[in-house]
């Protein structure tokens, strides 16, 4: 595991070159791949974080965008209101190390907001089971979007327009990478087996002394306190933010990751997050071409119809996902628990 | 006072069927009781009301000296007592070293905060974990298959892995619900063997329910007899095989109970 953490920090080493050496150039001379590669890392975060309480912990949350609105509009209000003050106390705004320190405080304060509203849904939702916590997830993410629909002082239908702009590859990947060791290493500890045996059996894990309530818990933190992080990235990388960018569509996206993945395997779900980022844009650019006709421009263009393709492709062909592993599935797949012993 | 669990009156109710009645039973520190009776007699549902899988209709349960009644599944296996199922369920997704290894969560010193730190002391505990889990595998002779995914082993191994699991949570009572069922006559005597060694070696109680009598009449030295739900026997083997009550409720008749009833 010390290997894990030498890995995490050469890549963070890595991440932090190129970013001081080499975003200016890609942002500016590929601008349209380096939104894709921002983008991927976003959801790379996303997918990796609800892996913990889809995958590992074989619960169903359809709410991740509910905790990465929380982040992004926290993130936002706490840049737009307190950055300035923030940034005149350090060293001015153009002092490459205070913004970054006042977005490491931003980024902290949206994690930390989604976190604590991840444990306010999750302590009274996660008793339930399997379809009605979808449905409870599903509803708190339509809550919060509306919520903020209705909210005046983050604009509403509007949107917010965010300032500040901090997000680079640094702290996307670094993020990201951030988010897999935390991910990982709870896993492959003895306490965090916890989370595996509340997946493959709830009655069993209780009578060998494991409070599965709490492990369900904080699977959800950890995994809205990443969403939260997402969510300020994403904020600030696109500068403008709409409640339309948390709906129910974007949670789908997430959990169409994490199940394209492999439920429990992180690299699979890493590379799931990747290639579907990165598979509409070719299907898109695609449709500019006259391979296709133009009448099917719109099939192209609509990734919803390629989940839904590559879903019923892999059902058929790859239930366990790129990566995950085939007694997952079937296990979930198999008899509900019965309380006989 | 010295008794280790103690069943007052224990009575519980599914709708109109009362799956046990009023049943007393007291085990004593370091015994080995067998819990008997013929299909549907209520004995896993024994189980599941002292392991808090079911709440009793009324009655209580202590367990050193404490009730037990209204806790959760996983207080009750932290005070002590832990349990195989009759049903295997063992965690299909993990090794058979990580089905272990997962029950030793219990005692764990360690949080959230030292799986991410990787801490000395965090790493110094992993590495006892690992070496209590390999030395009770070694015990049942399931070292070999240390990552092995459970659901590949054998029947028999299988149920050997629960006990062991079951074990890991550093139990003073141990709940075995038909351990040797599906196992061959030679299977079964060597389990029986283990567990008596086991019995000695961690100092713990036993409570077994096992359908085969000559099993239970080896090596238990106390026998409750169950029958829809009530006791109708409690006593040394020699006493409950001539029971004619017993005898009834096994054979339906004046039959005897033969040395072997698979
Ligand atoms: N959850 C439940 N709901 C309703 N009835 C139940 C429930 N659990 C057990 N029963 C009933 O209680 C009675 C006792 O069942 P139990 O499983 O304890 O028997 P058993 O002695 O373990 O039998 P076996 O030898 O077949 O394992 C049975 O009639 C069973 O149908
Ligand atoms: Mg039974």
């Amino acid at each position: 595991m010390t290997r894990a953490r030498l890995y995490l920090l050469l890549s963070l080493i890595l991440l932090l070159l190129l970013s001081v050496f080499g975003e200016r150039l890609i942002a500016n001379q590929f601008a349209y791949y380096y939104d894709i590669l921002i983008t991927s890392g976003i959801n790379v975060i996303l997918a990796v974080s609800l892996n913990l309480v889809n995958g590992y912990t074989g619960q169903f949350s359809l709410g991740h965008a509910g905790f990465m609105a929380v982040g992004a509009y926290a993130s936002g209000c706490w840049s737009n209101n307190l950055d300035p003050m923030l940034l005149s106390l350090i060293g001015g705004s153009t002092n490459p190390i205070a913004s970054n320190l006042v977005f490491v405080l931003s980024m902290g304060v949206a994690g930390l907001l989604a976190a604590i509203t991840g444990l306010l849904v999750g302590i009274p939702s996660l008793r339930l089971r399997g379809d009605y916590l979808a449905i409870v997830t599903l509803g708190f993410g339509e809550i919060i979007r509306t919520a903020i629909l209705n909210l005046d002082f983050l604009g509403a239908s509007r949107g917010l327009s965010v300032s500040g702009g901090y997000t680079n590859l640094f702290w996307t990947f670094g993020i990201a990478a951030l988010c897999s060791y935390t991910v990982l290493g709870l896993v492959h500890s003895t306490y965090g087996r916890g989370f595996l045996t509340v997946r493959d059996d709830e009655v069993a894990a209780e009578a060998m002394g494991i409070n599965t309530t709490k492990y369900k818990v904080i699977a959800f933190v950890v995994a809205a306190f990443f969403a939260g992080i997402a969510g300020a990235l994403y904020a600030h990388f696109k500068a403008f933010i709409t409640p339309e960018g948390f709906n129910f569509f974007r949670s789908v996206d997430v959990v169409v990751m994490v199940i394209l993945g492999g439920m429990g395997s992180t690299t699979g779900v890493c590379l799931a997050a990747i290639l579907l980022t990165i598979l509409p844009e070719l299907l898109r650019s695609l449709s500019h071409t006259s391979i296709v006709p133009p009448a099917y421009h719109g099939l192209l263009e609509n990734r919803l119809i390629l989940y839904s393709l590559l879903l019923i492709l892999f059902m058929l062909t790859r239930p366990q996902g790129l990566f995950g592993s085939r007694l997952a599935v079937r296990k979930r797949a198999g008899t509900p628990s019965q309380s006989d012993g | 006072m010295d008794s280790l669990l103690q069943l007052n009156h224990c009575t519980i109710r599914f709708g109109g069927l009362t799956a046990v009645s009023d049943l007393c039973l007291e085990i004593g520190p370091g015994e080995l009781v067998g819990l008997i009776g013929p299909n549907g007699a209520g004995k896993t549902t024994v189980f599941n009301l002292v392991t808090g899988v079911y709440q009793l209709t009324s009655g209580e349960v202590r367990f050193c000296n404490e009730r037990l009644n209204g806790l959760k599944p996983y207080t009750i296996t932290s005070r002590g007592i832990a349990r195989t199922f009759q049903n295997i369920r063992l965690f299909s997704s993990l090794t058979v070293f990580d089905n272990v290894r997962a029950a030793c969560n219990l005692h764990l010193k360690h949080g959230v905060r030292d799986a991410l730190l990787r801490s000395k002391s965090f790493v110094v505990e992993e590495e006892l974990i690992a070496k209590k889990t390999m030395e009770l595998l070694q015990i049942f002779g399931l070292e070999r298959f240390r990552e092995t995914m459970c659901k590949s082993l054998s029947y028999g191994d299988q149920r050997r892995l629960e006990i062991v699991r079951a074990l890991a949570t550093n139990p003073k009572l141990l709940l075995l619900d038909e351990p040797a069922a599906g196992m061959n006559p030679v299977e079964k005597s060597s389990l029986m063997k283990l567990i008596d060694m086991i019995q000695e070696r961690f100092q713990i109680s036993v409570l077994l329910v096992e359908h085969d009598m000559r099993v239970v009449m080896g090596i238990c030295r106390r026998i409750c007899v169950l029958d829809y739900g009530l006791k109708i026997a409690e006593g040394p083997p020699e006493v409950i095989r001539q029971n004619p009550k017993v005898v009834e409720a096994y054979l339906g008749g004046d039959a005897q109970i033969r040395s072997s009833n698979a």
